[in-house]
């Protein structure tokens, strides 16, 4: 439609710089989805309480489904796609630990593990827990998670 | 294949799910992410009243807003579909409503646009005028009420045309079981008689991918691209709808982010596959969070139970009256009032047993299947029941069962005995991951501590049929085709492990073919954990079928008996080139099954397995509060041989952990029949801050005519849960709920009830 109101945002996506003409109402799911097909970012509950829509933006994760993509132009996005050919222990240590069932909330879940061991090396049970709260998984695969990101920190820090 | 080749073994082994890469790079397939060229969104225009005669409908408005392509309703369903009603058991539910709604949120109209957020702007630009009718929302009040949700019941299936034409009621169907004796005459005989009513609330399926439909009209028919567990009933039925022949429509599913029950049958297809054929165009429905709660929910039911002892404290009589809150249309609801009923007296050794259950129709969302197909309810009803008597009695909980339990080779009241499956070693297993006798630390302050258990038993769904064909390669791979769904159990990776076990060849050289019912043959549905079982069997049969075929093909062209000719030789042999295959297929349906007399239930092979779950739970109450903390939560399941140890393992826990969010803080509020928490910023279910240390504690013997001797353990840690947890909170504090869920608040009513300083009702 004509009178739809749209803008040209730049900004870095999985380390390539990009740019995309977006509508003024696109969250970040919507960018992810329509402009770059890419698909691991994920509507779910769509109020920003479920982490199935997790991106990482200038390092800190983000509600995809809230956040407008407008707010997005030159900034740094990282998403579940952004190391593809190679898997990093946080996603081989939830491949042993079998850490999912359905896989729809795992994107969320290996992002913010990712974030969980960046700032805090060594976490505990009960840390891994707060800080992973607010992912949730309807299949309740939570006690393979607990080990999968006790599994990967292990091996993180011994690399 | 050859027998000088050393076996592999792929049975037993705990590989990881064969699609493990591609869920932890976010690059899985679900129906979720399909778009598809020049396709439309709908938005579904939903009821805002419960009952009510529709008097008029104006699209008007809608029709107009700028980028809408069309807005349909239930008389424009009616041109492509001349009976809009579908339904797996009774043909009840429309397609759009037609002349009347019946619960809020029941879709009215749909619109469709380009852009979705058009459609869901247009949605709102409908108006509709409603004769309101009186509503009935109570499983209880629909059985006396005035008023009822059909005019006449629409049984659809040949097993329940007894029911054709039946007027003024709101009971759906009802399930019967005598067993044994005259019951009422064995409660006059009784020394003690128990009776107790039990409620349970409607709670949401809620998988994180919501139900999902992309319909594509094509040169031969349609293509449903769908998020549904039943593949080859979605084809049977638009068939049915459409008027057209089964070839012409193709069904395909790939992954599932999540089922639980709430994917069955049909959700959005008949709808979607309307609307694409009507817009001459692709269309998608993908439904949100919100729109779920109106969709499917689990059944909320009321529960009666009534036991006779004799002075030993064996029980000799049991009547259970069990009342279904179906909502306002069928869907499985009476095979849920059946199945469930089965099994309502528990797995006890009892001479006289009466059951009554009763799916019930109110002005309420659908109910349907989720994850142990009533079973949680039924079990929350008779173990909570059968600690009240032990306590009454003052004998142990443990105790007491095993005076009563039903012993290997015993008649269950169903008049099947239980072969394989031990309730003793279930009950002995659990008690002992309790360590029931010893001391147990009580708490202290106001803080206090307690510990319970409960034992379930569920039969498989009887008779259903699972096809398969395995195609064995020249290059020595093989391809499984089936239509089982794997929506995260695991049924690829388990299928896949049972084929290269018959075909002797490393797991990775099995591919399977997601359901697409152009290629995969016909399957039940992926549901009531019948799968590993039922295409467990087809699968291996098929693989057997396609080695039989190998060693022929052997035979044909000159190989000795036993001989070490690769196969892309024999092949080559025959083809002139090493091309080509052997197709093996197998239609599995268990032996000997008998459907139960209408009358009293009875027949001596009713399931082809049974399963057992126990749960033993250790709580923390905060006395002030209320407040239970669950500490601790053992699972035990009777497994059969496990086809994957680790995928078996976290299917119970997984199982658990939903039926732990059921128990403890899941609840549907409605009012006046609408949904009030419909998010998940109102209704929680369980995060990583919510679980318990949890255990798994599996019986593994085989199944005795299970494949491999497996068989179905998806639902088996759900059973138990609710009435562990409750008779952990009784041994804590000393009350007993009777209502799920087991809030903070009503164990704190019910302490200060007993302590006779009630507090005052909301």
């Amino acid at each position: 439609m004509k009178d739809v109101m749209t803008q040209t945002i730049d900004f870095t996506l999985n380390g390539k710089a990009v740019s995309a003409e977006i509508q003024g109402h696109w969250t970040l799911v919507d960018l992810l989805q329509q402009g770059f097909d890419l698909y691991g970012a994920r509507q779910s509950c769509g109020q920003g309480l479920c982490g199935c829509c997790t991106v990482v933006l200038n390092g800190k994760p983000v509600s995809g489904c809230l956040f407008l993509a407008a707010l997005a132009d030159g900034a740094t996005i990282e998403t579940i796609e952004n190391n593809e050919e190679t898997l990093d222990p946080v996603q081989e240590a939830f491949i042993e630990a079998g850490a999912f069932q359905c896989g729809f909330c795992t994107p969320g879940f290996v992002l913010m593990t990712r974030q969980l061991i960046a700032e805090i090396p060594e976490p505990s049970e009960e840390e891994i827990r707060l800080y992973l709260t607010g992912n949730l998984c309807r299949c309740g695969t939570y006690p393979q998670i607990i080990e999968a990101v006790q599994k990967a920190a292990a091996r993180m820090r011994a690399a | 294949m050859n027998d000088q080749i050393t076996q592999i073994r792929a049975v037993g082994q705990s590989h990881p799910r064969r699609e493990a890469r591609e869920k932890v790079t976010g690059r899985i397939e679900y129906i979720h992410n399909l778009r598809l060229p020049n396709m439309l969104y709908g938005k579904i225009f939903r009821s805002t009243v419960a009952h009510a005669r529709i008097v008029s409908i104006d699209t008007s408005e809608a029709a107009a807003c700028p980028g809408v392509d069309m807005v349909l309703t239930g008389e424009d369903i009616r041109k492509i579909m001349p009976d809009p009603h579908f339904g797996v058991m009774f043909h009840d539910q429309p397609v759009l409503a037609l002349d009347k709604v019946r619960y809020v949120g029941e879709p009215v109209a749909i619109v469709l646009a380009s852009d979705p957020n058009v459609a869901a702007e247009a949605v709102a630009l409908i108006d509709v005028d409603y004769d309101e009718l009186e509503p009935v929302f109570d499983e209880m009040e629909a059985l006396s009420a005035e008023t009822f949700v059909h005019d006449e019941l629409k049984p659809g299936i040949p097993e329940i045309q007894f029911l054709k034409g039946v007027r003024d009621t709101n009971v759906g169907f009802p399930y019967q079981l005598r067993h044994g004796g005259d019951v009422d005459k064995a409660f006059e005989e009784a020394d003690r008689v128990f009776e107790h009513t039990f409620r349970t609330h409607p709670s949401a399926h809620v998988p994180l991918e919501p139900p999902v439909t992309v319909a594509e009209p094509t040169g031969a028919g349609l293509t449903l691209h769908t998020a549904n567990q039943s593949p080859s009933f979605v084809r049977y039925e638009i068939s049915r709808l459409l008027g057209w022949p089964q070839h012409k429509i193709r069904v395909r599913v790939p992954y599932l982010g999540g089922g639980f029950g709430a994917k069955l049958w049909i959700r959005l297809e008949a709808l979607v596959a309307a609307a694409a054929l009507l817009a001459k165009r692709p269309v998608k429905v993908s439904l949100s969070m919100e729109e779920q709660f109106y969709t499917i929910t689990k059944h909320g039911a009321t529960l009666k139970i009534k036991s006779g002892l004799d002075k030993d404290g064996r029980i000799t009589a049991r009547k259970c009256e069990v009342f279904w809150n179906g909502g306002a249309y069928a869907d499985i609801g009476p095979a849920v009032a059946f199945h469930a009923g089965m099994t309502a007296a528990g797995p006890y050794d009892i001479e006289n047993v009466a059951i009554d259950s009763f799916s019930m129709y109110t002005n309420r969302p659908v109910a349907g299947a989720m994850r142990g197909f009533g079973h949680p309810q039924l079990i929350w009803a008779y173990e909570n029941h059968t600690d009240m008597m032990a306590h009454e009695l003052g004998i142990d909980p443990l105790e007491f069962r095993r005076r009563n339990i039903l012993r290997e080779g015993k008649e269950h009241a169903t008049g099947t005995a239980l072969n394989t499956s031990s309730v003793e070693k279930v009950l002995d297993r659990v008690a002992e991951r309790l360590q029931w006798g010893k001391p147990f630390e009580r708490g202290e302050g106001t803080v206090k501590r307690g510990r319970g258990f409960a034992i379930g038993i569920k039969a498989s769904i009887a008779p259903s049929t699972s096809e398969a064909i395995v195609r064995l390669g020249a290059d020595g791979s093989a391809t499984l085709m089936c239509s089982s769904v794997d929506m995260g159990q695991g049924s690829d990776t388990a299928h896949a492990q049972i084929v290269a076990e018959v075909l002797n060849m490393p797991v990775e050289m099995v591919h399977v073919v997601h359901p697409d019912t152009d290629v995969t043959p016909y399957d039940t549905g992926t549901l009531g954990s019948r799968s590993l079982y039922h295409m467990g069997h087809a699968a291996r049969l098929a693989a057997e079928d396609a080695k039989a075929k190998l060693e022929e093909l052997a035979a044909e062209v000159g190989a000795q008996p036993g001989s070490n000719v690769p196969i892309w030789e024999l092949f080559a042999r025959k083809n002139g080139m090493p091309v080509g295959h052997v197709v093996g297929t197998a239609s599995f349906i268990p032996d000997g099954h008998i459907p139960p007399d209408p009358m009293t239930g009875q027949s001596p092979h009713i399931t082809p397995y049974w399963m057992l779950g126990a749960t033993g739970a250790e709580v923390e109450i905060d006395t002030e509060t209320g407040r239970v903390t669950v500490l601790r939560m053992i699972n035990v399941a009777d497994t059969g041989t496990q086809i994957n140890p680790k995928i078996v393992d976290h299917q119970i826990s997984g199982a658990s952990i939903m039926q732990l969010g059921q128990t403890m803080q899941e609840k549907v509020h409605f009012d006046f029949g609408q949904v009030t928490n419909a998010s998940f910023a109102d209704y929680k279910i369980p995060s990583m801050l919510d679980i318990p240390q949890i255990e798994t504690s599996v019986l593994d013997g085989a199944e005795a005519d299970g494949p491999f001797g497996a068989k179905g353990v998806g639902e088996t840690g759900s059973f138990c849960v609710s009435s562990a947890i409750a008779n952990a909170v009784f041994d804590a504090v000393g009350v007993r709920v009777s209502e799920m869920p087991i809030t903070g608040e009503t164990v704190y009513r019910a302490m200060r009830a007993a302590a006779g300083e009630p507090l005052e009702e909301e």
